[in-house]
């Protein structure tokens, strides 16, 4: 018990103490919180993003066949399909059509695909909502498409896509196959890619192996590429952030390192003062460890409960540009909370223990000074 | 009882800056005496006294506090005997600013690990007994010399010590509120505690409740003896 009480005769030093210098402290926890706010927004958001992806992309082919000319991808003849339908593994192959258009009246670039369930409706278009949202355009309306000729053919929309499905389906436009041959020029025996269903997930490599062999022309894609490929880009903005978070970051590195290990005269002369009076030197090192705690522990809180109401609740405003791509049709979402342990311990082991620590060890020789040195000043 | 056995300080021992403090110093505190160290500037009055009060160790020599021999003691339980049997006044107060007058009474108490509200019970019959309850929540820098003098001793007493030690107190006080700190001396002393005072004010050294005084010079002892 007396331990107890004298961990809480302590703290409330501490606290007093704390809030005797109060400017110089609410301004570093100020400071702090922004840091630890903008690490956190960064690390939710795209952790987030990578969840939402791979949740998104669970229902994607586990196999896409493209077929490459001079380096690019090129429209592949549906008569590869026989082939590759004998393939051992291949459960069935299916071709699909899309493509960008790009509409110079929004200034917008557009993904068109053509769905199986439009086949038979030519003259209708199911739309992302980011589409909607840009075009202003809700079911039943008519939306113009230029064709290649040059003349113009209008659709209309059937449905808005669930904003479940916004973060890839943003800038989607579902159209007929009928349609989308008027709109360009592909001939009846092309698809853009075809898509795969393989029994074994095991053999997709080898699969795959078989698919070059017998078109050297093509280029299969696997389902965890994909996968691969969104997470890169998701880590390649976050890092981008993180770069140029890093000044701020190093330059909170300065400040707190100032503020925490330069102890002032004043604070020099209480630590001679409490050693005088009868504290230990591990008293003193207990006072200071509460007081880099009690700072770094509030900024920590703060800054990761304000990160998650920003990214969670605020769609995060700040970093949306940069993080979510530099269409113009920015998918508008709310992500659903993810927020797990290791990232938690992640941050806290960047920011409340190097500070915490920081503290301390200046301290350590302020506390070991003889007690009589405040009779001999 | 506090002896002291052939103590020698030196500060800087074997640089070119070496400072012997105190030199073959042979001494022996009664207790619930009042005790004065007189002597010039540079004496090592200080230095006495700091070692008397377990805050520094001699550089060779023996301390013995009753009869338990404590210059070999660790940090630990020197500041632990420190704590529980020596009450400190410094010259300068040295009270911590920005606090409240509770505050800095309860300070040397904190470590004891006793619980909050009966040391804020202690420290309010001490601030009570001293005219000061009502500036219990003033920051002590809004005090006077007088008000922050008593404060000092307020807090020498928290931790019920059986010694009193005060460096130079009425260095920054004047004639009417040195005379009240040595009647404060006088009641202490009446209820038992030794009283050890470091100071070359005549204020102090004349007063009746001194009972003895430890002239020195250049660190050694050079007269001791009963005033009365």
């Amino acid at each position: 018990m007396a331990a107890i009480e004298k961990q809480r005769n302590i703290i409330e030093f501490t606290l007093s103490s704390l809030w005797k210098r109060k400017g110089k402290n609410i301004a570093l926890v100020v400071v702090y919180t922004l840091v630890v706010f903008l690490l956190a927004s960064v690390m939710f958001f795209t952790h987030s993003l990578k969840r939402e992806a791979s949740l998104v992309l669970q229902d994607a082919p586990e196999m896409i066949v493209q077929r490459l000319v001079a380096g690019r991808q090129d429209s592949i003849p549906v008569s590869y399909m026989e082939s590759i339908r004998d393939i051992k593994g291949v459960q069935s192959v299916q071709p699909r059509l899309w493509g960008y258009y790009y509409d110079a009246v929004s200034g917008a670039n557009f993904t068109l695909m053509v769905k199986e369930e439009l086949k038979d409706q030519p003259g209708i278009v199911v739309i992302g909502n980011g589409v909607s949202r840009h075009l202003a355009s809700m079911k039943d309306d008519a939306i113009p498409f230029k064709t290649y000729k040059g003349d113009y053919l209008m659709l209309q929309v059937k449905g808005v896509l669930p904003a479940a499905s916004e973060l890839v389906n943003s800038d989607l436009i579902q159209v007929s196959e009928e349609d989308f041959k008027k709109i360009f020029s592909i001939t009846t025996n092309e698809a853009t890619d075809l898509v795969l269903k393989i029994r074994n997930v095991k053999e997709l490599a080898t699969i795959a192996g078989k698919i070059t062999q017998l078109f050297p022309d093509t280029r299969p894609i696997l389902r965890e590429e994909l996968l691969r490929t969104y997470d890169a880009v998701f880590d390649w903005r976050g890092g981008m952030i993180m770069v140029i978070l890093a000044g701020a970051f190093f330059a909170f590195i300065i400040l707190a390192w100032d503020k925490a290990t330069g102890l002032s005269a004043e604070e020099k002369r209480e630590i001679g003062i409490l050693k005088a009076i009868g504290w230990e030197t591990s008293d003193i090192l207990l006072m200071k460890f509460w007081e880099g705690a009690a700072v770094s522990l509030s900024a920590y809180l703060l800054g990761v409960l304000s990160a998650y109401l920003h990214v969670f609740i605020g769609s995060a405003v700040v970093f949306e540009p940069a993080l979510k791509g530099w269409s113009v049709l920015y998918p508008q979402f709310k992500l659903t909370p993810f927020v797990s342990a290791y990232q938690l311990a992640t941050l806290f082991f960047l920011t409340v223990v190097p500070y915490t620590v920081a503290t301390i060890v200046p301290s350590w020789r302020s506390a070991t000074i003889d007690p009589d040195s405040v009779m001999r000043t | 009882m506090i002896t002291l056995h052939d103590i020698r300080k030196v500060f800087n021992g074997g640089k070119p800056n070496e400072f012997v403090a105190l030199d073959g110093i042979n001494l022996a505190i009664d207790s619930h005496k009042a005790t004065v160290i007189k002597g010039p500037s540079g004496s090592g009055k200080t230095t006495l006294l700091s070692l008397l009060g377990c805050m520094a160790r001699p550089t060779s020599g023996r301390i013995f506090l009753k009869d338990r021999e404590i210059t070999s003691l660790p940090e630990r339980f020197l500041t632990e005997i420190r704590r529980e049997t020596f009450g400190f006044m410094f010259q300068q107060f040295n009270l911590i600013r920005g606090m409240t007058t509770l505050e800095n009474v309860m300070l040397p108490a904190y470590p004891s690990g006793e619980k909050h509200g009966v040391l804020r019970k202690r420290a309010m019959e001490l601030l009570g007994l001293f005219n000061l309850d009502h500036k219990a929540a003033s920051r002590v820098e809004w005090l006077s010399g007088g008000e922050a003098q008593r404060v000092a001793i307020a807090r020498a007493l928290i931790n019920h010590p059986s010694v009193i030690i005060a460096d130079e107190p009425t260095a920054h006080l004047d004639t009417k509120l040195s005379a009240e700190f040595m009647d404060i001396m006088g009641q202490l002393k009446a209820q038992g505690k030794t009283v050890l005072i470091a100071s070359h004010d005549p204020i102090v050294c004349e007063s009746e409740v001194i009972d003895r005084i430890v002239d020195m010079r250049d660190g050694k002892v050079v007269s001791t003896g009963s005033v009365r």
